[in-house]
C-alpha cells in the first residue's frame, strides 16, 4: 500500500531484495527433451570443422528476435546469459547516462520537521529482526585507498563532528518514500578532514552486515550528502544503521549503506552487493 | 472537410501519391508494438513490489522478468526504444503533415453523429482512409497519454535531477498514481484497438502492407474515399 509504514514490529516481508523477492538459487528442472543417453562424443571429433563455423555465429546470440519476445509472458527468457548481457549493458548505459544528468549543486527538496516519519522505514536484505546491533564503544571506522590519514575513527570522535541536519525524501527502487530527518558530519567535510582524494571516481562503504555499496564521487561531495548518526534528534537506531550510515539526497534507498565499518576511496569499480544482482549501480533520483 | 484550392507555393506537389500507412509508419508502429508490450510487462513487475491499490496485484504469468531486478531492467531498456520510436514518431507527423490530414479537425458534431452510429452499429469501416471522429478523439488521445507517460515516468526517475518536473504532480506517489494511470488508459485503448483490428482486418493488413494508395489534392486535404485510387488489397 503507498500510505502504509511498516512499523518495526510489522517488518515487510523476509529476506527481500531491493525489490521484495528472494533471488533464486535452484537448478532449473532439466529439460523433458533432454535425452536418457549423453551424446557420443565421437560425433564432434567428425563434425569440428563445422561446430567451429556455427561458434563463428556466436554474434547473432546476442539478439533478442520478437519470437524470443512473445515468449516472454509465461517463460521468463530474462535469466537467459546473452539477455541478462544485453540488458547489464544497457543499465551500464544508463549509469553513463544518469551520471550526465546529475547536477551537481541542485538541492534535493527538503521539508519541515512535521511530515518527518517516526520511526524510519526499515528494509534489508533480512528481517528487522535480525538486524546485528553493532557495538558503539569497540566500533572504529576505518578508512582505505585514496586517503592521506587513514587513522580509524571511533564513534566518539564521530560523533563530535561538526552536524548537517537534511529533511529529505527517501525513494525505494521499491516504489514507496518517506520524509526523514538526517543529521551528520558532511562527507564532503569529512573527506577534506582525512584528506581524501576527491578526484577519485568512487566511495566504497563496505557494512557490518557484509554489504558494500559505493557511489560516484561527484554523489559523494554532493551538498546533502551526509554521515548519518542522528535521526530526528535522536541517535539512529540499531535497524537504521547505529552507529553510521549514509544519508544521501540523490539516490534511491539502497546506495544508503547502513552499520558502516570502512570508507575506501578508489578509482577502481567493483560490482556492489545489489549490481551483482542485476539492480542499477547508479541508482540516482 | 472541403478541400482547400491548390496553393502555387505549396511545399508539396499537389496530388502526391502514396500508401495509406507510408513504410515509416508502419516500421514506427510495430517498433512502438514491441516497447509498449515490453513497458507494460516490466512496469506491472514493478508496480507489484509495492502496489497503489492493495486489490490490484498482476499475475506473475503476465508480468516480464521473474525478480524485480530483471523487471526494472526490462523497463529501463525498453524505455529507450518506446522513447526513441515515439520521438522519431512525433517529427514524423508534424514534418510530413499526416497528423495534419488525419486528425484534424474534429469537430464535435461530428463526434456524436459518430457515437451514435456506433450505439446503432453502423459504423462504417469500408473506408480505412478516413478516421472517424471518435478514431481521431482516441489517437490523437493516445499521443497525448504517451507524453504524459514519458513525463511522468521521467519524473519518477529522476525526482531529484528534475525536481521542478516532479513538483508540477505534487508529491512521489501522485507521480507514480499519473504513471499508472496512463498505462490503465493506455491498456484501455490497446484492448479496443485490437480488438477493432481484429473485427475489420483490412486494417492490421494495411499496417503491414502500407494499406490503398491514397491521393492530397492539396496540402491540408484531409484523405477521403474520393482520393482513395486503388485498393489492391480487396
Amino acid at each position: 500500500m503507498m500510505t502504509q509504514l511498516a512499523q518495526p514490529t510489522q517488518p515487510p516481508t523476509s529476506k527481500q531484495l531491493p525489490g521484495g523477492e528472494k533471488m533464486p538459487l535452484r537448478i532449473p528442472t532439466p529439460s523433458i527433451f533432454r535425452p536418457k543417453q549423453p551424446v557420443d562424443q565421437s560425433v564432434l571429433k567428425e563434425n569440428r570443422a563445422l561446430v567451429a563455423e556455427i561458434d563463428r555465429r556466436g554474434a547473432l546470440r546476442g539478439t533478442i528476435s520478437l519470437g524470443a519476445l512473445t515468449l516472454l509472458t509465461g517463460c521468463d527468457v530474462t535469466e537467459e546469459a546473452p539477455v541478462q548481457k544485453v540488458l547489464r549493458t544497457v543499465s551500464a548505459w544508463n549509469d553513463r547516462v544518469q551520471a550526465a544528468l546529475f547536477r551537481p549543486d541542485h538541492l534535493a527538496p527538503t521539508f519541515s520537521p512535521a511530515q518527518v516519519v517516526k520511526p524510519p522505514r526499515f528494509n534489508a536484505h533480512f528481517d528487522v529482526e535480525e538486524v546485528k546491533p553493532v557495538d558503539g564503544a569497540s566500533w572504529k571506522l576505518e578508512l582505505a585507498g585514496r586517503i592521506d590519514d587513514k587513522r580509524p575513527w571511533t564513534a566518539q570522535e564521530i560523533y563530535a563532528l561538526p552536524e548537517q541536519e537534511i529533511i529529505i525524501r527517501h525513494v525505494c527502487v521499491e516504489g514507496w518514500d518517506y520524509i526523514g530527518q538526517w543529521s551528520g558530519p558532511n562527507l564532503t567535510s569529512f573527506f577534506q578532514r582525512v584528506g581524501a582524494d576527491l578526484t577519485a571516481k568512487y566511495v566504497y562503504f563496505h557494512c557490518a552486515d557484509d554489504y558494500t555499496e559505493s557511489i560516484d564521487m561527484a554523489t559523494a561531495l554532493h551538498p546533502q550528502t551526509i554521515l548519518a548518526t542522528r535521526y530526528a534528534n535522536a541517535t539512529v537506531t540499531d535497524p537504521f544503521g547505529y552507529p553510521l550510515r549514509l544519508r544521501t539526497s540523490t539516490k534511491l534507498g539502497y546506495k544508503n549503506a547502513k552499520w558502516i565499518r570502512a570508507i575506501e576511496v578508489t578509482n577502481t569499480f567493483t560490482e556492489t552487493f545489489w549490481s551483482k544482482q542485476g539492480f542499477n549501480w547508479f541508482a540516482g533520483i | 472537410m472541403p478541400s482547400t484550392p491548390v496553393k502555387s507555393n505549396d511545399r508539396h506537389a499537389p496530388r502526391r501519391a502514396r500508401h495509406l500507412h507510408p513504410l515509416p509508419v508502419r516500421i514506427m508502429h510495430w517498433i512502438n508494438a514491441i516497447a509498449i508490450f515490453i513497458m507494460i510487462g516490466s512496469g506491472w513487475k514493478i508496480y507489484n513490489d509495492d502496489v497503489i491499490f492493495g486489490w490490484l496485484h498482476f499475475p506473475d504469468a503476465l508480468v516480464i522478468g521473474k525478480w524485480a531486478q530483471y523487471g526494472l531492467q526490462w523497463h529501463f531498456f525498453g524505455m529507450w526504444i518506446f522513447v526513441l520510436n515515439g520521438l522519431a514518431y512525433l517529427t514524423y507527423g508534424f514534418a510530413s503533415g499526416r497528423f495534419r490530414r488525419k486528425l484534424f479537425p474534429i469537430s464535435l458534431r461530428e463526434i456524436l453523429a459518430t457515437v451514435g452510429d456506433a450505439l446503432r452499429f453502423r459504423l462504417a469501416h469500408d473506408d480505412l482512409t478516413h478516421y472517424n471522429a471518435v478514431q481521431k478523439i482516441l489517437y490523437l488521445g493516445i499521443i497525448l497519454i504517451g507524453i504524459l507517460i514519458v513525463i511522468s515516468g521521467l519524473a519518477l526517475w529522476k525526482p531529484v535531477q528534475f525536481s521542478e518536473l516532479a513538483s508540477m504532480f505534487g508529491n512521489f506517489q501522485t507521480i507514480r498514481l499519473v504513471h499508472f494511470l496512463c498505462m490503465s488508459a493506455i491498456v484501455g485503448f490497446l484492448l479496443v484497438h485490437v480488438a477493432l483490428a481484429l473485427l475489420v482486418p483490412q486494417s492490421l493488413v494495411a499496417m503491414l502492407t502500407g494499406g490503398p494508395i491514397v491521393h492530397d489534392d492539396a496540402v491540408g486535404a484531409t484523405d477521403t474515399a474520393a482520393n482513395v485510387q486503388a485498393t489492391p488489397w480487396r
